[in-house]
């Protein structure tokens, strides 16, 4: 076996602090290792976009990152988008245009859709559906899901411009 | 899908990561973005004892644009291609392609070096770089030396790159006319079934410059000589078009797999061209 190496990561705001085999892939060290179930596990192959956090600014499957490739990175998964008690406004959009049937891919999804929003805070409906091409939904077909990420943009911009 | 165990190295620099490969031998892989070995690891069809971590060495960032030629450092990402404007002024072909690529998510972490010296026929930028007449600087122990896309590519995973060399830069002419990148696949993030890269210019109206490679109908990317000089000094209408694809489908040798038998493949390369060709021409 080879040896373990020390990780940290900075994930939701919070420094953490491990040793791991670099092999362990980032997915299973957010679900299993620090408790994080948001982010699924869905085809494992890069395809599907369940797995999509952010690492850095970017939007990446978790599922195709070793841990230790992201040593020293700092990530945000859906848990540290909005919960329960404060729904980010994706996460409200996606509740009022019924952008979810079964929820499966919804956190990849919304976290996906985030980092979307901040680089182009006012997509067209195409720059939406081309900028979510790498998440899959098998429910709904999408068509609420660009609603509601297209609904987000619009209340971020109204909130921006009332500032 | 658990891949083999591996010791993790991350160098700092060029010579570091060199010294790595030289020191640990063929029990060594390089690894950019991940996003080709890892898939590879996990189905243990890949199973290297050492992975040299790439993200961290300076000297294979950046874009440099000069007036006639543009240096690309292996470790830019897709992303990072389609979001530099002034490679996408001089260039624009490197845009059009690498939004045909993979995902969004893909693109933040693939790389353009990952990319070439992969030696999959199926990526995307092996055949744009030939076309492009492309060189890559490979670096080992003994030094660097350059050699052109058109001569990188052996076959199916095998290229010009010694086991304990690197992949460090890209270097492009920049071309002068009109361009196209066309891709036919069944899904977004599929690799192509039949894609084209076309380069044209004109004297008045006839065809004075033309260079055209094709993507994933091969072993290995084709730069379809013959089919370039079969548009030179005509007037790229219908009949040298023809014969263009002609030329190019002689040249090409896709496989019947899960994208559709050879004859079909060879019909899409046909039609895939085609359209390259005009949408090149109608630019110049």
């Amino acid at each position: 076996m080879a040896k373990k190496i020390h990780v940290t990561l900075t994930v939701n705001g919070e420094a953490q602090e491990f040793l791991a085999e670099p092999r362990e892939l980032l997915i299973h060290t957010l679900r299993e290792r620090l408790g994080l179930t948001g982010p699924h596990i869905g085809c494992e192959t890069s395809h599907c976009g369940a797995c999509t956090i952010d690492m850095n600014g970017r939007s990446v499957k978790a599922c195709t990152v070793f841990v230790a490739q992201a040593d020293g990175a700092d990530i945000t998964t859906i848990e540290g988008l909005g919960g329960p008690d404060g729904l980010h406004v994706l996460q409200r959009m996606f509740r009022e245009h019924h952008g979810l049937q079964c929820g499966y891919c919804t956190p990849g999804m919304i976290t996906r859709a985030h980092r979307l929003l901040q680089e182009n805070p006012a997509p067209t409906e195409e720059e939406v559906r081309f900028g979510m091409a790498g998440n899959l939904c098998r429910c709904t077909g999408y068509q609420n899901i660009v609603k509601a990420i297209l609904a987000a943009a619009a209340e971020l911009n109204a909130k921006e411009a009332a500032e | 899908m658990i891949p083999p165990a591996f010791e993790y190295h991350r160098p700092t620099d060029l010579a570091s990561a060199v010294g790595l490969l030289a020191q640990l031998g063929d029990e060594a892989r390089v690894i950019a973005g991940g996003h080709s070995l890892i898939p590879m690891m996990k189905l243990r069809m890949a199973e290297p004892a050492h992975l040299v971590d790439l993200q961290s060495v300076g000297e294979l960032k950046g874009i440099t644009v000069a007036s006639d030629h543009v240096q690309i450092g292996a470790m830019v990402t897709q992303s990072d291609l389609i979001a530099h404007d002034g490679l996408a002024r001089a260039i624009p072909l490197i845009r059009e392609a690498a939004l045909q690529i993979a995902d969004p998510q893909v693109r933040y972490v693939g790389t353009i070096g990952g990319n070439v010296a992969n030696g999959d026929p199926g990526n995307d930028m092996p055949g744009l770089m030939q076309c492009l007449d492309a060189s890559f600087t490979l670096t080992g122990p003994s030094g660097s030396r350059d050699v052109a896309a058109r001569d990188f590519y052996h076959g199916l995973y095998s290229t010009d790159r010694a086991d304990d060399e690197i992949l460090t830069r890209i270097t492009i002419p920049v071309p002068a006319g009109g361009y196209a990148y066309e891709k036919q696949k069944r899904k977004i993030g599929d690799y192509a079934t039949a894609a084209a890269a076309v380069l044209l210019n004109r004297r008045g109206g006839t065809v004075s410059f033309a260079s055209i490679a094709m993507t994933n109908l091969s072993d290995m990317p084709v730069w379809s000589q013959a089919a370039g000089e079969a548009l030179l000094g005509t007037d790229c209408g219908t009949e040298a078009v023809t014969a263009a694809i002609a030329a190019m489908l002689a040249d090409i040798d896709p496989q019947a797999d899960n994208r559709g038998p050879i004859a079909f493949k060879r019909h899409v390369a046909g039609v895939i061209l085609a359209r390259a060709i005009a949408r090149a021409w109608s630019r110049t």
